[in-house]
Order: C-alpha cells, then sequence, then structure tokens
C-alpha cells in the first residue's frame, strides 16, 4: 500500500485526483467570471456600435501613460505569478514567498496608479451625473459609466487577488507547499492571470479607441 | 495532471511577447486603419489572452478536459454576444 499523502482530503483516492477536482472547480468559477464581467463587455459593443463618434471622443479624455503603465505592471505581476507557482512546485520555498511578494508589490502598485488616474479622472469631472463635463458629446457619459463600472469592478478583484495572495504567502512561509501539495498557490494563480486577462482586453477597449487624430 | 509545466525561460519569454504585444497594439493605435483599428486592437488581445491561458494559466500542459472547461466559458460569452447582436443589429433602431 502506498504512503498516504496528509494533504490528500479522505473523499479522493490520490493526490492527483484532488488536483484535477480543484483545476475543474476553479476553471468552473473563472467561466461564471467571463459571464461576470462579458454582461458588461456585451453594453460595451452595444453602445459603441450605436454612438462610435461619441465614445471615440470620451475615449480620448480616458489617461494613456496612466493605463499603458498599469498594463505592464499587471502582465509583469502574471509572470512573478506564474514563477511563484514554479517556484512551489519545485521545492523552492524561499523563491516562493519572493516570488508571492513581488506579485503583492505589483498589484499594489496597479491600485495606486489607478488611483492617482480616478484623481485626476474626478478632477476632470469624467463621474457621469450632474457635474458631468459639460464639454463632452452627449453619449460620453455612457462610455464613462462603462468605464468606472469595469475598472470598478477589475480594481474590487485585484483587492480580492491582494487578500488571497497575501493569505498564500503566510502559508508558504510557514512552508505549507512543496511538490508533493502546492494546489492553492496554482489556483490562486489562475484567479491572478483572470484578472489580469480582464485588463488585457479593457485596455484597448477604454484607452485605445481613437488615438490618432 | 501536469504533462511537464513552463520553464522559467519558457515563462520569461512568454512575458517579454506580451509587452511586445503591448507596445505594437499602443503603436497600431496612432495609426488612422479606419475599421481596421479595432480589429487589430481585439486581435492582439486574444493573442496576449492565448499567451494568459495556454503558458500561463498550464492549459497547453494540461490534459483535454481542462481545455473542455477553459473553452466553456469563452464559448457562452460567444453565444450571448452573437445571439445579443444578431438581436439588435435586425432590428433597426440601433
Amino acid at each position: 500500500m502506498p504512503e498516504a499523502n496528509p494533504a490528500v482530503a479522505h473523499q479522493f483516492e490520490d493526490a492527483e485526483q484532488q488536483l484535477h477536482a480543484a483545476h475543474f472547480g476553479m476553471w468552473t468559477f473563472l467561466a461564471t467570471e467571463v459571464l461576470f464581467f462579458g454582461g458588461l463587455f456585451m453594453a460595451y459593443i452595444l453602445y459603441r456600435h450605436a454612438y462610435p463618434h461619441d465614445f471615440a471622443e470620451a475615449s480620448k479624455h480616458t489617461d494613456l501613460l496612466y493605463g499603458t503603465l498599469n498594463t505592464a505592471i499587471l502582465l509583469t505581476s502574471s509572470l512573478t505569478m506564474a514563477l511563484a507557482v514554479h517556484a512551489s512546485h519545485s521545492n523552492q520555498p524561499k523563491a516562493t514567498v519572493r516570488f508571492l511578494l513581488l506579485t503583492l508589490l505589483f498589484a499594489a502598485g496597479f491600485l495606486m496608479v489607478k488611483g492617482f488616474e480616478y484623481h485626476e479622472d474626478f478632477a476632470e469631472k469624467l463621474v457621469p451625473g450632474p457635474h458631468f463635463n459639460p464639454a463632452l458629446p452627449p453619449r460620453a457619459g455612457l462610455f464613462f459609466w462603462l468605464y468606472w463600472t469595469m475598472t470598478g469592478l477589475h480594481a474590487i478583484h485585484v483587492t480580492v487577488g491582494i487578500g488571497l495572495l497575501a493569505v498564500i504567502t503566510v502559508l508558504a512561509r510557514r512552508g505549507r507547499f512543496s511538490s508533493r501539495y502546492y494546489t492553492p498557490v496554482e489556483i490562486s494563480g489562475l484567479y491572478w492571470h483572470f484578472v489580469d486577462l480582464v485588463w488585457i482586453f479593457l485596455y484597448p477597449l477604454l484607452y485605445l479607441i481613437d488615438r490618432h487624430t | 495532471m501536469n504533462r511537464g509545466s513552463p520553464s522559467p525561460k519558457t515563462l520569461f519569454a512568454v512575458w517579454a511577447a506580451l509587452l511586445l504585444l503591448l507596445a505594437l497594439t499602443w503603436g497600431v493605435a496612432r495609426l488612422n486603419l479606419g475599421i481596421w483599428n479595432p480589429v487589430a486592437a481585439v486581435t492582439i488581445a486574444v493573442a496576449k489572452m492565448l499567451l494568459v491561458v495556454l503558458i500561463f494559466m498550464h492549459v497547453l500542459y494540461g490534459v483535454r478536459l481542462i481545455w473542455v472547461f477553459a473553452a466553456a466559458g469563452f464559448f457562452w460569452l460567444c453565444i450571448m454576444i452573437s445571439l445579443t447582436l444578431g438581436d439588435y443589429l435586425t432590428r433597426g433602431a440601433f
């Protein structure tokens, strides 16, 4: 009889089956997340199709520098996350903690840049409502309603990711993960890469509509 | 489950490709390509998505059932978008 792995819960045959179950569960959750954001992307497609010129004009008022910088930050955080997963399953606990801390640092950097950007958006009166910038075209409010909702919802996901990765970092520091059991690192990694994926689409759709004039 | 997994070298190469694609999408957006601007922007975003999903998220190295699970969300998203557009675009009011 093979040696029992203490990290395998009693309902599973072996560690591999348990890993399968965790992967399928996480991908199912991510499918619901795709549809959650998908509704907003759907609204975006319809309104951009209906009011292309107003959307193009409104999009010029987003901050291209902050948006591009944040895309680079998130792409890099995905790299450090993938390196953390690699380190955890090749038995390098110290490297795992180091890469997780780097990922957390980039995540916090992303929120900081977004905060500066929101601050400037407020100053430019880009919040739809009674104080909305009157110089903008009539349907620009729709664009900015989508801008605030989509980036806001994304920022909430980044914040949740920071909480999740902080817990994983503490567990990694306590030496909980090795090549035998690193599922939580990998599953949190999937979540973090998903957050990156959403931004990969938000960036061209919100910042790059009309930058050639 | 993992038939091998990407080496750090591969991960760095993917990261470099992602940053290159970011520079490309930024550069292309500055050219006036008319209708091709949004097409280029979405195509580049999809290329970045594939790199992240296949390599960073290990789908390339996973069993076939993982491919099905990963594609399912995207598949349903396509159903939602195509049926909704099929409705709105044929009403003539939008």
